[in-house]
């Protein structure tokens, strides 16, 4: 038999799910399920679709506070969906209706308590047998008031250069950084193997193998360990997404997945070298940090479809939708030969933000997926190894287990 | 007027992590995999229980500055697992234990309302607070929260809470895609709440759930916890087994109710109890005594009495004698991250020792009889007679059930003694409802367009008040 060796390097591809898709009118479209966006069977059916198409991941979209058109306020507006579950536990009522697919849910940093969110993805990841990540997300100012215990100023994005909004956002980030560390060293609190079941000596666990973090903040101490074990993956996925040095920082030092929005290739390129360059300040040269682009993407059988489709959503809500990331229109081709060109500039996958659902998503498991196939880019079946695993990171070690002598191995 | 025959209400608790538990035992199971909590909760819901119930602790527990090694440790987080096991239940209460101290409002209850909404509305939440700075030390607010603050904080956050619950009308959702009209209301949401624990506005995220509000579980047996439960709770724990003890309860709490303003049937009773059965009665009397000595070892029993003496017990002999020395309720804990046994050490302690004499018991056979009771022990048929009887005299309205084995333990429960409730006329045969609501014969907590007019006429206050309290 020849060996053809595929000199193509395979793609990462999640997608992001929100609502009704990601453009505001697409709760409008025909076929979209708008009465059931608040019910377990929509987000079981749209994980089952990811599935189907050999995602490595989805990723849900969630936030302490209420959509709105701008950053700085919630708006008043009738005509666009509103309203969210709690993504972490959209993610754990999927779980057992799912046996592959990576399972990422936003949980916000910024008001919530670090020991909550390491044991609620710890035991996503119990419970979907090795398979959650998290998507860490600061919060907007404006939901401050809904915990009433931090003072902040408000600001827009044309105050991004104001002195004490750069002040706000740094503290903001380092929060967020001491927020991860803190959560992944509660992963670390028990070690692998803490639990012995040792009936001669009465011992449930040898208590040994169980840390306390200790960390002290400003923002917070926490002593640990946590109350769940080690989960399966040992360190679950943390992603980031990223728009600037201030999060590419946070990503390199702190995530697996980085999300970054660039417009085109060489701005795809600079990212990563951005990213990389951190990751080096960060001493994780060595590590396997992905950058993967956010594309917003509005998909069907002919370039002019798709922007008649794009069009007639941007009338029906009144204006031209534009997003943080590149939004794609065009056919599942045309969108394959992006991701591979983005590819080229560094990235190492994509988060797929579908325009409308059902139909961007399935155009993507349906159509861009057997694309990606026969170039050779993209996986033909699920292996049966953890998310970790399918993005070729390591099950980590233990920072808190005494190293194995490599001589003691023998 | 004859007395209505009543339905019996029956939660499945799984795995404590405490002694209760028999982690040693050739059948004992993961309490941390999540095949266990799918078998645990579909046993339960073969045998047409109302509820799911799961236990939290928010610190492992420490003996003299070292984490517990005796007993199960370890437990995953409960509202993950209350919504996958959604996923695999379709009529099953779903009721988690969090503590409103080391949560916000605007979080938890979108987390339960989110709950609700993926569990087609049947989720409820067992309120409790601690004030610990040992658990204080997981968290950004540590140990803030003043022992005697304990009910204002639990009620202000309920309220907060059922501010945000309410903040969204049912309708508020129209997803009128023709008329371009996703909310009725540009408001919906909309929130503000002001208290010495809380000051919080905005705009909530969730849409109203399918019950409205989750169902409430509170614990409390001291007057002020009592009236707490009383006015707002759906079901309370009660700690009565004996059954005067617990008809004293009965009617204190109805009465309280009524007084309240709700009616008298309006809360739940519902003591926690284990089981033991046997194929005679002395066969499960024997059963329960191999268990209980199981339970409670030697090292087991000192530890037991740590938590009423606070004293480090460890060099008395489990097979002699009460410790001679007397309790030191104000030195700094032995034990932490479990709740104090005793309000008064001293008086506890001297009741241990006049019971102790009497009866000839040693150390660990003190311990075996305070803390190893079993509620239930008996055949089958005694069992479900001693159940429906405790029921239908009204000590409780149900009763959840534990058992010492994770994650099987439940099931000869079911297929031995849950037949016979129901051939007694005392269990559903079948579920009629699809929420936890419906299961337990509670009202909506207010208009909905679909609101069930014959659940919400179902109150029988057959009972008079009698503000009698036990004393």
């Amino acid at each position: 038999m020849s060996s053809v060796p595929n000199p193509a390097t395979p793609l990462h591809l999640a997608v992001a799910l929100d609502g009704a898709g990601w453009h505001p009118a697409a709760w409008r479209e025909p076929d979209a399920r708008v009465d059931e966006l608040f019910t377990a069977r929509y987000w079981t059916d749209l994980v089952a679709e990811a599935e189907a198409g050999l995602l490595d991941f989805v990723t849900i979209e969630d936030a302490l506070g209420l959509q709105s058109t701008g950053f700085d306020r919630v708006d008043d507006r009738t005509d666009q969906v509103r309203g969210r579950l709690d993504a972490v536990l959209i993610a754990a009522r999927v779980a057992p209706s799912t046996r592959h697919i990576g399972l990422v849910p936003t949980a916000t940093v910024t008001h919530t308590e670090p020991f909550h969110v390491s044991k609620a993805i710890a035991t996503l990841d119990y419970v979907s047998l090795g398979r959650a990540g998290w998507r860490a997300q600061v919060s907007r100012p404006v939901d401050n008031a809904h915990f009433g215990r931090r003072e902040q100023p408000a600001f827009t994005f044309a105050d991004l250069g104001q002195p004490e909004v750069v002040a706000a956002v740094a503290e903001t980030f380092a929060e967020a950084r001491d927020f991860v560390e803190v959560v992944r060293r509660l992963w670390d609190s028990w070690e692998d193997d803490a639990e012995i079941r040792d009936a001669a000596t009465g011992r449930f666990i040898d208590r040994d193998k169980l840390h306390y973090i200790d960390f002290v903040g400003p923002r917070f101490r926490v002593r640990g360990p946590s109350i769940v074990p080690r989960p399966p993956q040992g360190q679950p996925l943390v992603t980031v997404l990223a728009h600037d040095t201030v999060p590419y920082r946070l990503g390199a030092d702190s995530a697996d997945v980085v999300y970054v929005t660039p417009r085109d290739h060489d701005h795809a390129q600079a990212i990563v070298t951005e990213i990389r360059a951190e990751q080096r300040v960060a001493g994780r040269e060595s590590e396997t940090v992905h950058v993967f682009g956010d594309v917003v993407v509005v998909l069907d059988g002919s370039t002019a479809a798709a922007r008649e489709r794009k069009a007639r959503l941007d009338d029906l809500d009144g204006a031209q939708y534009t997003s943080d990331a590149f939004v794609f229109t065009g056919t599942a081709a045309e969108l394959a030969d992006l991701l591979q060109d983005w590819q080229r500039a560094g990235l190492t996958g994509y988060r797929l933000r579908p325009a409308a659902l059902p139909h961007d998503l399935h155009a993507i498991t349906r159509e861009l997926v057997p694309e990606l196939q026969r170039r050779g880019v993209f996986r033909t079946s699920y292996d049966t190894g953890s998310l970790r695993s399918r993005l070729g990171l390591p099950r980590p070690a233990n920072r808190y287990a005494a190293p194995v002598p490599a001589a003691a191995a023998s | 007027m004859s007395k209505p025959h009543k339905q019996i209400i029956l939660g499945a608790y799984l795995g404590g992590v405490n002694h209760h538990t028999l982690w040693s035992d050739p059948e004992a199971g993961s309490q941390i995999d999540f095949a266990s909590f799918r078998h645990a909760a579909q046993t339960a819901e073969r045998g047409r229980f109302d509820f799911f119930f799961l236990a939290e602790g928010l610190a492992l527990r420490e003996r003299l500055g070292l984490i517990f090694d005796q007993d199960v440790v370890g437990r995953p987080d409960t509202l993950p697992v209350l919504a996958a096991l959604a996923a695999v239940t379709e009529h099953l209460g779903l009721i988690g234990t969090i503590n409103a101290t080391f949560n916000e409002p605007y979080e938890l209850a979108r987390q339960l309302s989110s709950l609700d909404h993926l569990s087609g509305g049947r989720a409820g939440w067992n309120v409790v607070t601690s004030f610990d700075a040992f658990t204080g030390a997981n968290f950004r607010r540590a140990g803030f929260l003043h022992r005697d603050d304990r009910y204002t904080r639990a009620g202000e956050f309920l309220a907060a809470a059922r501010e945000l619950w309410d903040s969204w009308a049912a309708d508020a959702v129209a997803a009128d895609r023709e008329a371009g009209v996703f909310l009725r209301d540009a408001k919906a949401g909309e929130f503000a709440f002001g208290g010495a624990q809380f000051d919080i506005s905005g705009r909530f995220t969730t849409p109203r759930s399918p019950q409205g509000r989750p169902v409430i579980l509170q614990a409390g047996v001291s007057p002020q916890g009592r009236d707490f439960a009383a006015g707002g709770a759906d079901a309370i724990f009660s700690p009565y087994h004996r059954l005067d003890e617990a008809q004293e309860f009965y009617r204190d709490i109805r009465a309280r109710a009524v007084r309240l303003g709700r009616p008298a049937d309006a809360v739940k009773l519902l003591p926690h109890a284990s089981f033991v059965l046997g194929e005679s009665e002395a066969d499960a009397i024997e059963r329960h005594r191999d268990i209980t000595r199981r339970q409670i070892g030697g090292r087991t029993a000192q530890i037991l009495l740590e938590t009423v003496w606070n004293r480090d017990l460890s060099g008395y002999d489990p097979d002699g004698p009460l410790p001679d020395v007397d309790p030191d309720p104000e030195g700094p804990p032995v034990v932490r991250g479990r709740a104090r046994i005793a309000e008064d050490a001293h008086r506890r302690v001297a009741e241990w020792r006049a019971l102790a004499e009497t009866e000839s018991y040693s150390l660990r056979d003190l311990a075996i009889h305070v803390f190893g009771r079993t509620e239930f022990v008996g055949t089958p048929e005694q069992v479900a007679d001693r159940i429906d009887t405790f029921v239908q005299q009204d000590g409780s309205d149900g009763f959840i059930l534990g058992s010492h084995l994770t994650p099987t333990g439940l099931d000869e429960f079911v297929d031995k003694v849950v037949p016979l409730l129901q051939e007694r006329g005392s269990l559903r045969t079948d579920y009629t409802g699809t929420t936890l609501r419906d299961n337990l014969g509670l009202p909506y907590p207010d208009a909905r367009p679909d609101a069930r007019p014959d659940t919400l006429a179902d109150a029988q206050p057959d009972v008079q008040p009698d503000a009698t309290r036990v004393a």
